[in-house]
């Protein structure tokens, strides 16, 4: 399995960051990347990870299946991702995200027919200053309300 | 020495190396820290929080099973915040794992189960419903309830780094966390069930033992694995003549509690449909069930007179047969019949190795040196798939001690993973290879070198001769296929030389001289099968057959006698580091009688007086006659292993290595005995591949 160029570059990048016998470390963040690229963690994806990094598959399930942000499934264009955690609960995240939930029609880690929507309800992200937050795609949103929830999905959408 | 430090635990003033657990400093001092994760000669989990103690001027509660033991530590391991968060611990262990105790079969023996009856969690404040998933079966032989998992990943350890096979995962998180094999819904792998056996609960089960019987109900015998050369103790459980399951959780015996799948779960040949429970005579070109007085009277009357008329007898002797049966064998060859017609099938040269080594005694390596020496040379064999012990020991000596292995070998091993440099080449460049690597070599400590049958002859001398100039201390292991096929050459059991490597003086016919011979007048096969390798030329041979099961060459026999397994006799095997050790009796099937008594009777119907043929009566002559096997009783009688040491000044050779030939089992494999274990034949690997990529 190849990826683009710019990707390759930035893997090899990542495999050089780590020292002889810890190459295992660039697991998480080539996951991420090339999940970017593919849309997915595909099984021809952890097969192609485990053989670079050199492990098992059945390690970089481990990985995969832990944490919530790598999916086995393509998400929308756009993962519009709502923290309900402790802090963001106290600005009503939870209203937040049930409003998400209204306004796309789908629910947690759901994607919408168009494929260009998917919700995902998160702990938190670091952004308790901003509460509530919400990440789509790497861009946070902070002091979310509802109104702005629907400017920026309705903006997302004008994107294409 | 390391720097000792000064540590108190519960009052208790203790020294210690510096660097040691304090879970393992306890351990010494007499005291238990209670653990599930924690598992001596694996990486460190901490993770089910069991091992928590109170440490002076430490804030809070600290794992001792990853807290190194520091000077002037003061530790409490039984105080009440500590007894009292060791009872939350196993709460929460609990809130999940099913109470189905009464029928799980680590019941009575689990450690779960000891801790809470420790510490007395009677009550739970969990009220909510427990988190159930289905049981699954992950190969024949492995089977994994999830709910019983207390996650404390030993599994996963033990076959990363006791296996270096990696086929067990911990896939989701929290509660939601299950563990997972290799390939989706089942295992790829060695098939050793060392995961189940360092489970500390109920979750992995085995595929023979579940749901047969409670531990309590068995009875315990440590002998000796039937199959393979490394010697591995296996204690097989049993409920009244059957066997049910085999481990090896006292850690006795040289492997400490490894075993492969062989060892553990290969024991159910014995009771294999197909098992020859009568005598078989042939009648009208037929083999009929006959009485053993009637089978013996006919050997007998044969046998006296073939030997009366000068006839020619050829005697093709076991791997697998006990030492005593071995000696007792070549003693009724060559004093009973007058022949020296013995050979057995020999997949290793030692008698050239013996010849090479010239005097020097301390050159044979034991098992326990494969742990520690500090280098290894691994030549011409797939170490983790023909002799699983050893490859076990290597990866430990590594792991622990950081020993550098070398590999020689014709295609990938498991062992390059950890090399400090794998060398391919094809079957006869392994000595010159060898020689490229000499300047690493020179400049190790020591060096055990460990060779395959494809040197053999005049190589082995040579790779001697290369060890001698390396000028460091070098022992070897001449490797060898079956359970007692270093006993076969060490008693004699050789057309040129008799027990102890002593030459005979009129040298008799090889196996395939035998098997060749067109005149020859009977074939005596005991616990071998040669038919499956080579024709019988001799159209009028007269066979007997003492066999557990009608093989090629038990089909052509004229007289078949059937014979017990290993596992239901009494006696001793060497193994291939030369360490003798003490077979027990576990089960019993009924009609077959132990190639020793067979022998015994058929002397006795010949009228020959070769002595009491009970095993500590050959025993002992053994120990008196045969050169190395002068070993303490003691030892022996306790269960342990002695190294036998047969080396003696050069042993005079007709070098014939046309006749070594390695058997190439697998793990999954072992000649025609492993044919006979339906659990061997059924797991998905079988029947598996030497130097697969």
């Amino acid at each position: 399995m190849t990826f683009s160029p710019e990707l390759e570059a930035k893997l090899e990048k990542l495999m050089n960051s780590y020292p002889p016998g810890r190459k295992k470390s660039a697991l998480i963040p080539m996951l991420m990347f090339t999940q970017d690229e593919v849309g997915s963690i595909t099984q021809e994806l952890v097969e192609e990870v485990a053989r670079r990094i050199g492990i098992p598959t059945v390690q970089v399930d481990e990985v995969v299946t832990y944490y919530s942000m790598l999916h086995r499934k393509p998400m929308g264009k756009h993962h519009i991702q709502v923290c309900t955690n402790i802090s963001c609960l106290l600005w009503n995240g939870d209203e937040l995200y049930e409003h998400a939930r209204e306004k796309l029609g789908i629910g947690h880690k759901e994607v919408t027919a168009d494929g260009m929507f998917s919700l995902e309800e998160v702990e938190c992200m670091g952004a308790c200053s901003w509460a509530p937050a919400i990440q789509v795609n790497y861009d946070f949103h902070h002091h979310v309300t509802k109104e702005k929830l629907d400017q920026i999905i309705d903006s997302l959408r004008k994107l294409r | 020495m390391a720097d000792l430090v000064n540590l108190t635990i519960n009052g208790r003033a203790i020294q210690t190396p510096a660097g040691t657990l304090v879970i393992d400093a306890a351990k010494k001092a007499g005291i238990e820290i209670p653990a599930f994760c924690y598992y001596e000669g694996y990486s460190l989990q901490a993770a089910c929080r069991m091992c928590l103690v109170e440490v002076e001027k430490m804030p809070k509660l600290q794992a001792a099973c990853t807290l190194p033991a520091g000077e002037g530590m003061v530790v409490r391991t039984e105080s009440e915040p500590v007894v009292k968060t060791r009872k939350s611990m196993l709460e929460f262990l609990l809130a999940n794992h099913p109470l189905d105790c009464p029928v799980c079969d680590k019941g009575g023996e689990c450690e779960l189960q000891d801790m809470s009856f420790r510490y007395g969690v009677g009550e739970s404040r969990f009220t909510e419903m427990k988190h159930h998933v289905d049981e699954k079966q992950w190969s024949p032989v492995v089977f994994y309830d999830g709910p019983r998992c207390i996650l404390c990943y030993r599994c996963v350890r033990v076959c990363n780094e006791g296996m270096g096979v990696s086929a067990l995962g911990v896939i989701n998180r929290g509660e939601q966390s299950l563990i997972t094999p290799n390939f989706e819904d089942h295992l790829e792998c060695d098939e050793c069930g060392m995961c189940i056996d360092i489970c500390p609960v109920g979750a992995l089960t085995s595929g023979t033992y579940r749901y047969r019987t409670r531990p309590w109900e068995m009875k315990h015998t440590g002998t000796i694995c039937a199959f393979c050369s490394d010697g591995c103790k296996t204690t097989l459980g049993t409920r009244g003549h059957e066997i049910i399951r085999g481990n090896n959780r006292d850690r006795s015996g040289i492997n400490g509690e490894f075993l492969c799948m062989k060892g553990r779960y290969a024991f159910d040949f014995i009771e294999h449909p197909e098992r020859l429970t009568s005598p078989l005579m042939k009648v009208n070109g037929k083999l009929e069930p006959v009485s053993w007085a009637k089978a013996l009277e006919a050997v007998a009357r044969k046998f006296t007179e073939v030997k009366t008329r000068g006839g020619r007898f050829g005697i093709a002797a076991s791997t697998k047969t006990t030492n005593e049966e071995n000696y007792y064998l070549q003693k009724f060859a060559r004093q009973g019949l007058g022949t020296n017609n013995i050979d057995h099938h020999r997949s290793g040269d030692v008698v050239a190795l013996i010849d090479a080594l010239n005097g020097r005694a301390d050159a044979l390596a034991t098992m326990q040196d494969v742990y520690t020496m500090t280098a290894s040379l691994v030549i011409a064999s797939d170490l983790a798939q023909e002799h699983p012990l050893i490859a076990f020991q290597l990866r430990a000596n590594n792991r622990h001690h950081q020993s550098n292995t070398y590999t020689v070998t014709k295609g990938p091993v498991r062992e390059d993973k950890y090399a400090a440099a794998s060398i391919r080449c094809e079957e006869g460049g392994e000595l010159e290879a060898v020689a490229g690597l000499r300047e690493q070599l020179s400049k190790e400590k020591e060096l055990l070198v460990i060779f395959g049958g494809a040197i053999k002859g005049e190589a082995v001398g040579k790779l001697v001769a290369f060890g001698d100039s390396l000028g460091i201390p070098v022992k070897y292991i001449c490797l060898v296929d079956y359970s007692n096929s270093r006993g076969a050459m060490d008693m004699g059991l050789l057309p040129d030389l008799g027990p102890g490597y002593e030459p005979v003086d009129q040298p008799g016919m090889t196996l395939p001289g035998m098997m060749a011979a067109s005149d020859l007048d009977v074939l005596w096969v005991v616990g071998s099968n040669p038919l499956a390798r080579y024709e019988l030329a001799s159209p009028g041979a007269f066979v007997v057959v003492q066999e557990m099961f009608l093989t090629e060459t038990a089909a052509r026999a004229d007289i078949v006698l059937p014979a017990s397994a290993a596992y239901e006799k009494a006696g001793t095997l060497t193994n291939v580091t030369g360490e003798c050790q003490k077979l027990h009796a576990a089960g019993r099937t009924m009609g077959a009688k132990p190639d020793l008594e067979i022998l015994g009777l058929i002397a006795r119907e010949m009228g020959l007086n070769l002595g009491i043929w009970s095993s500590s009566n050959v025993f002992e002559e053994i120990r008196k006659s045969v050169r190395g096997y002068n070993i303490p009783l003691p030892i022996i009688a306790t269960g342990q292993a002695a190294q036998t040491n047969p080396v003696k000044g050069g042993v005079p050779l007709r070098p014939r290595p046309d006749l070594i030939q390695p058997a190439g089992n697998t793990l999954f494999t072992s000649g025609s005995l492993g044919r006979y274990s339906k659990k061997l034949t059924s797991v998905i690997e079988y029947p598996g591949q030497l130097y697969r990529p």
